[in-house]
Formats: structure tokens, sequence, C-alpha cells
């Protein structure tokens, strides 16, 4: 005799919804709450390294668009001085070739993907902009070099933070709300 | 006495003329039952959208206003916005009259719903035959809705409706007069007095009939047949927007807390308890009881028709007569036997004849293996 078609197995269903109370939620609130990106993504950015960059401009012809303008004048040790590296990322479509074009590296895809502006001119990025920073780092994708310095990362929602796993909470979130980033 | 009779004593001491008392003392009781009703229903929507939030592992609503308890009042004035549609071909005048006879009996429940000692609107010595009788309109209405939409799926939802209505009333009404039975009385004060045990322990299994049918009476997963998205659409009130829509939707959550007070009052000795003011065991009870319909939501399939009527016919129904037969032998053979024992045989008798029924839903009676 299974207990189970008896009405056991209605309770058995109804102690598992309950448990459920008692997980955290996997809702992610995305302003306030973000969850931790792989470092090896392709991002929607451009890391430029200015140490790099001889000022060829083979990057801007290669680029589909037409989006980044280099202006350049001759240097005292037989070299360019980059004036001016300006990219549209407006209307960049992340395809990635100046990347692939540039030989000596000084293009990289970065990790981040919050592109978002109030206005047009704002997608406009000058050389400064475009440098490494805080939060515009290169990511790992289709760079074995880069990649091998980053760290490894568990991206896996759970309590081990120290394995890079998140846990995501849900109570006092109200408190947070509406300070923005 | 309730305490508006005396409030309507009080004031006549006070050299009120006697209709400007009846009158004044009535309108007060109203507006008292009305905030209370209207309160609690936008309470439940929020606890219902967020109880069932965290039953799937969500958060829900809590955006507006600390944790979202502002969220019920934009659903509502979002819906109070809308444009007011009537289909071309529809019933005007039944479809215009249908929200309002599913809202109103609902409102009239709470004029016999006992939230404290002697606070009650109306304390009618049939009161519990009067929340039967009265809540079995909205039936009509919801009919009335399903054929006045001029809609196949509404109207399915319609035939649905009546025929799970008419059907579990029987045995909701059956489980009740174990209690009245018990309690000796139809009145809904008198019953929660009589609870020095609350009916929940004494008639376990007449709860869970009660429970089940009034589940299936307010038309709530998992018996949710007449707003099965998967088949019908939205079932009755597809063609309903704006304030009509939100009569339906109020309606159907001032059923959800009408029935939870009513459980609160025949099975879990209403505002009785101990150290807690009353009001406040009351409304806790209720809470519960809404809390485990929302359980019940987050964790129960919805019920084929035929199922449904299984259920309530060849399930409920044997097993309710059962109930009151052995509840009605123990009031006429043992009226001073101690309550305790009354507790076990109902306790076992209860599981025994879940377990026999049990037989009667499995598979080729349970020989076949699945």
């Amino acid at each position: 005799m299974k207990f189970e078609r008896y009405g056991i197995g209605i309770a058995k269903g109804m102690a598992l919804t309950f448990k459920h109370l008692f997980r955290s939620p996997i809702t992610v609130q995305y302003p306030e709450q973000k969850l931790i990106v792989s470092r090896r993504i392709r991002g929607n950015e451009l890391v430029w390294f200015l140490d790099r960059c001889t000022g060829c401009a083979t990057c801007a012809k290669a680029c589909p668009q037409g989006n980044i303008e280099i202006v350049t004048h001759v240097g005292t040790e037989n070299n360019y001085v980059v004036d001016k590296f300006e990219v549209d990322c407006g209307r960049c479509m992340f395809c990635g070739l100046c990347v692939e074009a540039c030989p000596y590296n000084a293009l990289a895809m970065g990790r981040s993907y919050e592109r978002s502006q109030y206005r047009r001119s704002d997608f406009v990025l000058s050389k400064e902009q475009l440098q490494l920073s805080d939060i515009r780092q290169p990511s790992g994708y289709a760079r074995p070099l880069v990649e091998a310095k980053l760290p490894r990362q568990s991206l896996l929602i759970n309590s081990k933070q120290k394995d890079g796993g998140q846990k995501l909470s849900w109570l006092g979130l109200s408190k947070k709300r509406g300070r923005g980033v | 006495m309730t305490l508006l009779e005396s409030f309507r004593l009080f004031l006549l001491n006070m050299n009120w003329p006697d209709w400007a008392a009846y009158l004044v003392a009535g309108l007060v009781g109203i507006i008292i039952v009305l905030a209370f009703v209207v309160v609690l229903v936008i309470v439940f929507i929020w606890v219902e959208r967020r109880l069932l939030g965290r039953f799937q592992i969500r958060l829900g609503p809590n955006r507006l206003g600390p944790e979202g308890i502002f969220q019920p009042l934009a659903t509502a004035a979002k819906i109070l916005m809308k444009e007011d549609i009537v289909p071309a071909k529809a019933d005007k005048i039944i479809h215009w009259l249908a929200p309002v006879i599913v809202f109103v009996p609902v409102l009239l429940i709470f004029a016999v719903v006992p939230i404290g000692q002697g606070a009650i609107l109306s304390d009618l010595n049939v009161g519990i035959v009067y929340v039967v009788a009265v809540s079995a309109v909205s039936a009509v209405g919801i009919y009335a809705a399903g054929w006045a939409s001029n809609n196949k799926y509404a109207m399915i939802a319609a035939f649905r409706t009546v025929a799970q209505m008419v059907s579990y009333e029987l045995p909701v009404v059956l489980a009740i007069i174990g209690v009245v039975l018990m309690a000796g009385s139809l009145s809904m004060t008198q019953i929660v007095e009589s609870q020095t045990i609350p009916y929940i322990i004494l008639q376990p299994l007449g709860f869970v009939i009660f429970f089940l049918g009034t589940i299936a009476e307010m038309n709530r997963s998992p018996f949710d047949l007449l707003e099965a998205d998967s088949e019908i659409v939205a079932g009755y009130h597809i063609e309903y927007s704006g304030m009509k829509f939100a009569m339906f939707y109020l309606g159907e959550y001032g059923h959800a807390l009408a029935y939870a007070c009513i459980v609160t009052t025949l099975f879990l000795s209403g505002w009785q308890g101990p150290w807690l003011p009353p009001i406040l065991w009351f409304i806790i009870k209720v809470f519960l009881v809404f809390g485990t319909i929302v359980w019940m939501r987050a964790t129960l399939p919805r019920l084929r028709v035929d199922q449904l009527m299984g259920f309530a016919w060849k399930g409920l129904l044997p097993m309710a007569i059962i109930n009151l037969f052995i509840i009605a032998a123990e009031v006429l053979w043992l009226p001073q036997i101690n309550l305790w024992i009354l507790v076990a045989i109902n306790i076992a008798a209860a599981g025994v004849l879940i377990l026999l029924w049990s037989r009667l839903f499995t598979l080729g009676g349970g020989r076949v293996e699945v």
C-alpha cells in the first residue's frame, strides 16, 4: 500500500513549497543588485592603451562604420604622437574588427555591459575616457595573455563568496531603493 | 447584546428620536464593516502577491512604498482608468448588472461575521443559513457575466461555475450542519462561544470538507476552472475591463476574505484566544486561513473538469454525509462525554475515511501501477 496516493503525496508537495519560503529568491533587483559577471565575457566597450598605440590608424581603417577618429603629429623620436583618439560608441556595433586589426594589441574589448547614456554626445569617448581605469578593464575574451592573468571565478549563486559566488538577499532592500548606483 | 445595539440605546438615552438613533447606529456599523472589508481586501491582495512570490522563490512587488504595500492601490488606480469596453453584441443590461450581483452578496456576508465579543453588525439567529443563502447568489452573477458577454470562453466558464458552485454547496452545507449540531445554534456568535475546543480539532474531517468546498466555491486554485488561462483565456470576465473588472477582482478577494472569516468563525473558534485582544486573534486566524489558501495555490495544479465533479460527488459528499452521521450520533448518545475522547474518535474516523475514499481516486482502485 503506497501512501503517496492516500494524501501523503499532497502533504509532501505542500511541504516542498513551504521550504521554498525560506530560500533566498533568485530575483536580481538589477540597479541595486548586480550579478558578478565573468571577467572573460566579450563586453560592450573598448579599452585603449596609450603606451602601446603607435598612431598607425589601422583601427580607423578597419572600422566599418568609420567611428574611430584619430589625429596624430610627428614626434621627436621618429614616432607619431596621438593628439586625438575618439570613438563614437553610439554608432559602434562592437564587431571587434578594430581590436583584431591592431598590430600592437593597443585595443581590447572590455568587460562592461552597462553602456546607456542620457545624451547622445556622451557616447563620443575621448582618449582619456577610453584608457584603462577601475571600471574599464580588458576582458579575457580572445586574449590568451590577458586571460591567463585573470583569477579563476565561480559564477554560481551560492553563499561561498570567496569562490566568487554570490548570495542574493531579500530583506532590507527597500532602504537602498531610489539611490541609484 | 451587540455593541451596535448598546450604541443605539446610548443614543436613545441622549434623547435622540427613535428613527435617528436607528439610522445613525446602522450607518456607523456599516461604515466600520465596509472599512474593515476594504482595508483587509487590499492587504489580502498584497499578501497574496508577496507570499506567492516567496513560494516561487521570487520577490513579488516590492517597489511602491515600503515592501510594495501600495502596489494594490496602484493596480486599482490603473484598472479604474482603463476604458470600459462593452462588446457590440453583448446583452448590455445584464453585462452591466453582473459585476454588481457578484460583488454585493460578498459584502452582505460580512453582516453576520463576528469580529469580536458582540462586534457584529447583526447577530441573526439564523446567521450561518444567511451566509449560505447569500453567498450562493454569486453564482448567478458569474453566470450572468458569462452569458451577457456573448463570448464562448465566457459561456464555458459560466457553465463550469454553475456546475462547480452547485456541486460544492452540498458538502459545504453538510459540514456546516456538523458544526451547528455540536454548537446547538445557528447564530455565529453562539457558534464561536460554544467552542471550548476549536472545531478544527473536534471535527477534523468536517474542517477538511468545508475548507476544500469553500476553496471550490470561491473559485480559487486548484479549483479555478472558470479562470483556467490555458483553456478558456480569462473565463467569465474575458469581456470585462475597467471598473466592472475591478468589481469582479474585488469580489474575488472579498469572497476569499469572507470565507476566511467564516472558516475562522466556524472551525478556529473565532475571536477567542489567550493574551491578545479578540480583534487581533480574529485577524491573525483569518490571515492564517488565507495563507493556507495561497499555499495551496502555490502547490497544487488545477483539476480537470471531470475530476472536479467526481471529487465533489464521489469524494466530499459521501464523506460529508458519513461525517454528519458520526457527529449526530456523538451529539445524540454521548452528550456528557469528555470532549477529548470525541477528538480521538473523530480524528481516527477522519483518517480511516480519507484513506478509504482515496482508493476511489487511484487508478483502477489502486491496483494499477503508474
